[in-house]
């Protein structure tokens, strides 16, 4: 049923020829540059709900992180990043399910973009990737030197080999279904902070 | 004579009834539009993106058996596996047969306009499945029994009270509770448990990258991500009309799509699946449904580069005024008047004239459709075919040949300052003018155009008698 499907989908598709047109060449676009990337990136993340912090190396987030009453009372949190601590192993967890409870992930962000907060997460660094979206609360660390401009750079940084999963998070999970009122905190993450190191 | 089985006015009077309603439905789409305006004014190279996404668009319809072959060819080398329906129904087995297969009974699902389109949940149901609708709004939409009215919002038309009400039946929040804030709790709550509960995930596609087999699927909430990270089965339903050739492509559509929709510089959540869960299935379901012949058009082909982002019907004064639902259709709006009488004209030809040809939907859409000339196409298109009220029609037949002849004009222009400066109101605004329902003629001239140049070449004459 379904290879027929396939066969006449095509062919009539095949049937009727377009005239030609180029695919554009990306590289040659007039792509947005910030003077200064690190204060766009803060007023977009804060602009979609997110909370930006700079700090000069990773040992230092556990400082600020104690300024946090969610932190202080969390009992679940699955850190990714060696220099923070966090109290449940993700290679030890069999199925995702167990991930429902957990307060906070803190993971590793292999690039930010400036111009509209986003933040790239793979399934890299953790075997289950429900971790980014079941936590109440999402803590991402960035190397200032992943910084980029615009989305163009973004794609062109991901390159080779592309992961299985790899996911933009720009600002906590949000919803205005209700009278175009925002709410932050729908079915992902409640709070989303960025750590920009260095 | 109806030629016409749904006719948009007459669902849209229904709409207008409660005018406190209809002003409020309005305002808050112009608010969103006026929030898509400020994005939009903040990228200087916005025009070039919208030049770049069309292109891209074009090219890919032009080249689309390759590109679906060649996505069809890397997404199964990743592991994912790719089925084709060329309807709604064959859709809907191909799904139904998966969960069959997994003995699955309860399934959550993300926001899919295409199986809104093929009338899915439905089919499942009927069939002992349980579905539940993970986007907010979908979710209200579900418990009231309604459809959505936006494709992006599709609770734009439901206040907040109804929803507190709706909650307080189905989940049991205390009554006359309509805090937002409290109901997406509430709802985050609720559907924590079926994300948990759930065997099996559905999304829709927001874009299917050929060269690299990844579907990417957009969010705010996270709904989709959690839907489909924890149980091991994810179906996919995507249009033919999703592909992109390349993965860079994304970085036009990324950065057009919700600062189009929402006025956001980008989702919370912009997902890149290649291949399934380790250890999960990721199946892809691509559909015709229609969509291969509306690509032979030469009229309507361009409506096929639609990404679903709603500016156009957030921007649209008819829509604005009159609803979604008044369309009847899946996809309402200006691109929904284009796609729904190529699919069905016996029952949607009232929809092109749903418009006001202002253009305002052609100035918005990141991609570029000429919607309001495609608009105006149709209605072409539909009065050869004789899809169009004899009152239209006769009317139309008559004013061709008053126009046509100078005697005739003449008399019409005559007939009709003296008709309404003369003739008592319930002669002229009657059952049989539709026009002139909701408003009125302005004051007639004394006299034709025709006679005060005539007057007025007279004077200058007299004034500056010639050499």
């Amino acid at each position: 049923m379904s290879s027929s499907s396939r066969k006449s989908i095509l062919s009539k598709l095949r049937q009727h020829q377009r005239p030609k047109v180029e695919l554009p060449n990306l590289s040659e676009g007039h792509w947005i540059q910030y003077d200064d990337p690190v204060a766009q990136l803060q007023k977009t993340l804060e602009f979609v709900g997110g909370s930006f912090h700079q700090v000069e190396n990773v040992g230092a987030i556990e400082n600020v992180l104690a300024n946090f009453e969610e932190w202080r009372a969390a009992r679940r949190v699955l850190s990714l990043v060696d220099e923070v601590t966090g109290n449940v192993c993700s290679d030890e967890v069999a199925t995702p399910h167990e991930f429902e409870d957990l307060d906070f992930v803190v993971a590793r962000g292999d690039l930010a973009v400036a111009e509209n907060a986003a933040v790239w997460v793979d399934d890299r660094q953790v075997r289950h990737r429900v971790c980014y979206f079941i936590t109440q609360y999402l803590i991402l660390v960035v190397n200032r030197d992943s910084l980029v401009s615009n989305m163009y750079e973004a794609y062109q940084r991901l390159g080779q080999p592309f992961p299985r999963f790899g996911c933009f998070i720009s600002g906590p999970s949000k919803t205005a279904d209700i009278e175009q009122s925002l709410v932050i905190g729908a079915h992902g993450c409640r709070s989303m902070q960025l750590f920009l190191v260095g | 004579m109806a030629v016409h089985s749904f006719d948009h006015a007459q669902q849209s009077n229904r709409f207008v009834q409660n005018r406190e309603r209809a002003r409020w439905h309005d305002s808050a789409l112009w608010f969103v539009r006026q929030k898509r305006d400020r994005q939009a004014s903040m990228i200087p190279e916005w025009e070039e993106l919208r030049e770049k996404a069309s292109q891209i668009k074009a090219y890919t319809l032009n080249n689309l058996a390759d590109l679906l072959e060649e996505f069809e060819r890397q997404a199964t080398r990743v592991g994912a596996v790719v089925h084709w329906a060329a309807h709604a129904e064959e859709h809907n087995q191909i799904v139904h047969e998966i969960l069959q297969k997994h003995r699955v009974r309860r399934i959550v699902k993300s926001k899919s306009m295409l199986t809104e389109e093929c009338h899915l949940n439905p089919y499942l149901e009927s069939r002992g499945i349980q579905v539940v609708d993970t986007d907010l709004g979908e979710w209200i939409v579900q418990l009231r029994d309604e459809s959505p009215s936006h494709i992006v919002l599709p609770a734009i038309h439901i206040k907040k009270e109804e929803v507190g009400e709706t909650f307080h039946q189905h989940i049991g929040t205390p009554e006359g509770n309509a805090d937002p804030t409290f109901l997406a709790r509430a709802a985050r709550h609720h559907l924590r448990q079926k994300f948990i509960g759930a065997e099996a995930g559905i999304t829709g596609v927001n874009f299917a990258v050929a060269e690299n087999g990844s579907i990417v699927i957009c969010t705010n909430e996270g709904n989709a991500d959690l839907g489909v990270s924890l149980p091991p089965v994810h179906i996919a339903c995507m249009g033919i009309e999703k592909l992109i050739p390349r993965l860079e492509d994304l970085s036009v559509f990324t950065r057009l799509l919700a600062r189009s929709a929402t006025g956001q510089p980008i989702t919370s959540y912009t997902s890149h699946f290649r291949g399934p869960l380790p250890g999960g299935e990721l199946h892809i379901v691509i559909v015709d449904n229609g969509r291969s012949n509306l690509r032979e058009s030469n009229e309507f082909h361009r409506s096929l580069h639609c990404i679903r982002c709603g500016a156009c019907m957030n921007t649209c004064p008819v829509y604005r005024r009159s609803g979604g639902h008044s369309y009847g259709t899946t996809v309402p709006g200006p691109i929904g008047s284009i796609l729904a009488p190529a699919m069905k004209p016996e029952t949607y030809s009232s929809l092109p004239y749903a418009c006001t040809l202002c253009g305002s939907c052609t100035d918005v859409c990141p991609v570029k459709i000429d919607l309001h000339h495609q608009l105006l196409t149709w209605r072409g298109e539909l009065a050869k075919e004789r899809r169009i009220p004899v009152s239209k029609r006769w009317s139309m037949a008559l004013a061709s040949i008053v126009l046509r002849n100078t005697r005739m004009y003449q008399l019409a222009g005559w007939l009709g300052r003296n008709a309404l400066r003369y003739l008592p109101r319930f002669l002229v605004y009657n059952r049989w003018n539709v026009w002139g329902r909701s408003r009125d003629f302005p004051p007639p001239p004394r006299r034709s155009f025709r006679a005060a140049y005539r007057e007025r070449n007279q004077k200058r004459r007299e004034r500056k008698p010639s050499p």
